[in-house]
């Protein structure tokens, strides 16, 4: 079986949509915070694919960024999430809720 | 003494500073009463005494070194304009300038104002020495007097429009200056309405002139509404000059406080005497006539006008003095006596006796003026008592006031010499001698009715028995000398004015008339009547007969037979009750007018309009509408970060969508 560009893209659907509902779906923020994860990673896997089918570099330089922003947002993020719990001594969303007009 | 003025000053900044100085009074003594507010008065009030009476006697003589330089000139008439001090409005096809003019006629009158306003600024620094407001009182009097000499000397209608307007605040600030009695602020309050309503005309009458004189093809560079412009093309005005005088006289009754629209003057007596004897006697009030004498080359085009002006005049003049008689406030008859001595003026008008009403109004000035100081006299000695029947036999105890009152007196009744005989018999012989013998005759009445209500007035507060308290009358004096000695001038002035304008009869020259006459177009109207002198003769005489009889009865009757008038009033009481009542004319106006408009403006305007919609729908309205829609929007932000994601995906989606499309 040969591996095409299609079979990348829907790889890359499927990943996407699975981060999508689980950030909507899920209350920890842990967990929202992985499937945003998965979300750029499955937006990357789409640029690469599509780089390689063109055979032009710019895609895979442009992965390199997208692979150093995912580290920076992690380490962000996860330094958010610690200070929320200290303060709120709680990761769910619902206990989050401080922006309800 | 003129060649000094001359080297260190022109002409025309001697007139400006006319009517500049008392600006400057006004605003150094509006200064002061602001400055000080709630400190320690007394100190100030030098000060303002000082320079509050310095302006005007400043401005007084300003006005006389220019009567003195203007009649020095041999050729030509006496005259002298400013020309523009700037260009006050400019538009692409009329300008107004700011400029004054001195001729014949605002000589005169300006002589009079600044002349009479000056006494009466000396005799308030006595009047109102103890009042609280010394300084408030003394800026609003200067100012007073600003704009009624830039009504008086402006050379362009709306320039003149601003000083009418200007003396219109003056006299509401002043009439209400004891603010802290609503029934005064309320006096002052119906002052100004009703003036509201004539300047609503007079302004009416300068759209029309405006219209008029656009039409008339004059040099839009030139100032239209100026005087000089205007009567050049006065020949312009006859197809609608009637509306145009109409409009005006309209504007005249009610600044002069004619029918219909004299109630205003008799409240007006709720001001400071000296504020009555300035502004409601002897100058404010004289602004209609003087406008209608101003603009005479208009209403010499409407007969018709005319008439209405002589009716008017003369059932106000005969009005005025019913009222009076019936009257027991000191200033109110004088009040009542103003109207109807202002309807004389008007009368002469009517007729065409531009130059007699001029007369009257100066020789008035200068009487009741002075009848008014007096009556501010008494009213300050006895500590504010008004009312005639708590007064009497006061010629003991104050008597230059009394015998300064006896001589405006007899100037008001019109008995030989003093000044009001000359004036009141031009006005009479006119109207006899164009062939208006009914306006005479009621004149005529007047004349009687005027001579017994002054007379009683006068022996009531000066000779007889006293009626006031035992105490309340061993206490009373002669008042201060800075109040004496203006009514002592006035006097002066009452007695001997009246030779400005000798009749020939009596072998004078009739000065003024002659003198103003170049400005007036008296001929115009001038009926082939009866001009003999013999004639003129006979009617004086009859009236002066007339007159001091009843200045006799009304003497004799108030000050030795007090039982009378009692028992006079009830063998006639329905006509009694009807002149007490002023022929119901306040309760007419309060059923007529006064009612409906509080009636339309709690019920339409209050209820429906301000309180159903425009706080109902507007105000309330639109904040309500805010509400919801805030509501709604609240109501989005559930604080739930989920949420955030879908609307953010939702809309990633669509615009998405929107792209691809």
């Amino acid at each position: 079986m040969i591996i095409t560009l299609q079979h990348y893209l829907v790889l890359s659907v499927i990943l996407f949509a699975i981060g999508a509902i689980g950030v909507i779906s899920r209350r920890n923020i842990f967990i929202i915070l992985m499937s945003i994860e998965l979300m750029l990673a499955s937006a990357a896997l789409a640029v690469l694919s599509f780089s390689r089918w063109n055979l032009l570099p710019d895609g895979k330089a442009l992965v390199f960024f997208v692979m150093a922003v995912i580290a920076v947002e992690a380490a962000i993020g996860l330094a958010i999430i610690i200070v929320v719990h200290r303060r709120k001594k709680s990761v769910l969303t619902d206990d989050l809720g401080l922006l309800r007009g | 003494m003129l060649e000094l003025i001359y080297r260190h000053i022109s002409l025309q900044a001697l007139i400006w500073a006319v009517v500049f100085l008392p600006l400057l009074g006004a605003a150094f003594n509006g200064a002061i009463s602001v400055l000080t507010a709630g400190k320690e008065r007394a100190l100030y009030k030098q000060w303002t005494a000082f320079i509050g009476c310095l302006a005007p006697i400043l401005s007084f003589l300003a006005v006389l070194t220019l009567f003195f330089t203007l009649i020095g000139f041999e050729a030509g008439t006496p005259s002298a304009i400013t020309g523009p001090l700037f260009k006050w409005i400019v538009s692409s096809d009329f300008m107004i300038d700011v400029g004054l003019k001195v001729d014949q006629l605002s000589l005169v009158m300006a002589l009079m104002v600044s002349g009479v306003g000056a006494l009466i600024h000396i005799y308030s620094a006595g009047y109102m020495w103890n009042d609280e407001g010394f300084a408030r009182y003394f800026a609003e009097l200067n100012l007073f007097l600003f704009f009624m000499l830039l009504l008086v000397l402006a050379d362009n209608l709306v320039l003149m429009f601003v000083g009418w307007e200007g003396v219109g605040l003056c006299s509401y600030l002043l009439i209400g200056y004891w603010f802290d009695d609503p029934a005064k602020a309320k006096a002052g309050t119906k002052a100004f309405i009703i003036n509201r309503i004539g300047d609503v005309c007079f302004l009416g009458a300068i759209f029309l002139i405006f219209g008029v004189m656009k039409a008339s093809g004059a040099d839009s560079a030139v100032d239209i509404f100026n005087f000089e412009t205007m009567g050049r093309y006065s020949g312009y005005f006859l197809p609608i000059s009637t509306a145009i005088s109409l409009l005006l006289f309209s504007g005249a009754v009610a600044k002069s406080a004619q029918i219909p629209l004299h109630v205003w003057l008799p409240d007006a007596m709720a001001g400071p005497t000296p504020v009555s004897a300035l502004i409601h006697a002897a100058t404010m009030v004289t602004a209609g006539v003087y406008m209608i004498v101003r603009l005479n080359f208009i209403f010499v085009l409407s007969p018709f006008a005319l008439s209405v002006i002589a009716i008017v005049g003369t059932a106000t003049a005969i009005y005025g003095a019913l009222l009076a008689l019936t009257e027991n406030n000191i200033k109110r008859i004088l009040a009542y006596s103003t109207i109807s001595q202002l309807g004389y003026m008007f009368l002469a008008i009517g007729i065409g006796a531009f130059s007699a009403a001029a007369f009257h109004m100066i020789i008035h000035s200068f009487f009741k003026a002075l009848l008014f100081l007096c009556a501010g006299s008494v009213i300050f000695a006895l500590g504010g008592e008004e009312d005639i029947r708590k007064m009497g036999g006061l010629k003991d105890r104050m008597p230059v006031t009394a015998w300064t009152f006896m001589i405006a007196a007899i100037a008001l009744a019109g008995i030989f010499p003093a000044s009001g005989f000359f004036s009141k018999d031009a006005i009479l012989w006119q109207a006899y001698e164009r062939g208006h013998t009914l306006i005479w005759v009621i004149g005529f009445l007047g004349a009687g009715l005027s001579s017994f209500y002054i007379f009683r007035l006068a022996g009531s507060v000066f000779f007889g028995e006293p009626n006031s308290e035992v105490e309340v009358y061993k206490k009373v004096s002669e008042s201060p000398i800075s109040m004496v000695v203006p009514m002592m001038l006035l006097a002066t002035l009452s007695a001997l004015g009246g030779l400005v304008g000798v009749s020939e009869i009596f072998g004078g020259s009739n000065h003024l008339g002659l003198w103003i006459g170049d400005l007036i177009q008296d001929e115009i109207s001038r009926a082939p009547g009866n001009t003999s002198q013999g004639a003129h003769l006979i009617l004086t005489v009859i009236t002066m007969l007339w007159s001091a009889h009843f200045s006799i009865l009304g003497w004799l009757i108030y000050a030795q037979k007090r039982d009378w008038p009692d028992r006079i009033s009830r063998k006639f009481s329905p006509v009694y009750k009807v002149l007490v009542n002023k022929f119901y004319v306040n309760e007419i106006y309060d059923l007529v007018i006064i009612r409906p408009v509080i009636w339309f403006s709690r019920n339409i305007l209050w209820k429906v309009f301000d309180k159903t919609l425009i706080d109902g729908v507007a105000v309330e309205g639109s904040s309500r509408v805010i509400g919801v829609i805030g509501l709604l929007a609240s109501a989005a932000q559930s604080g739930l970060l989920q949420h955030y994601l879908l609307y953010f995906l939702i809309g990633a989606v669509v615009v998405v969508a929107c792209l691809a499309l």
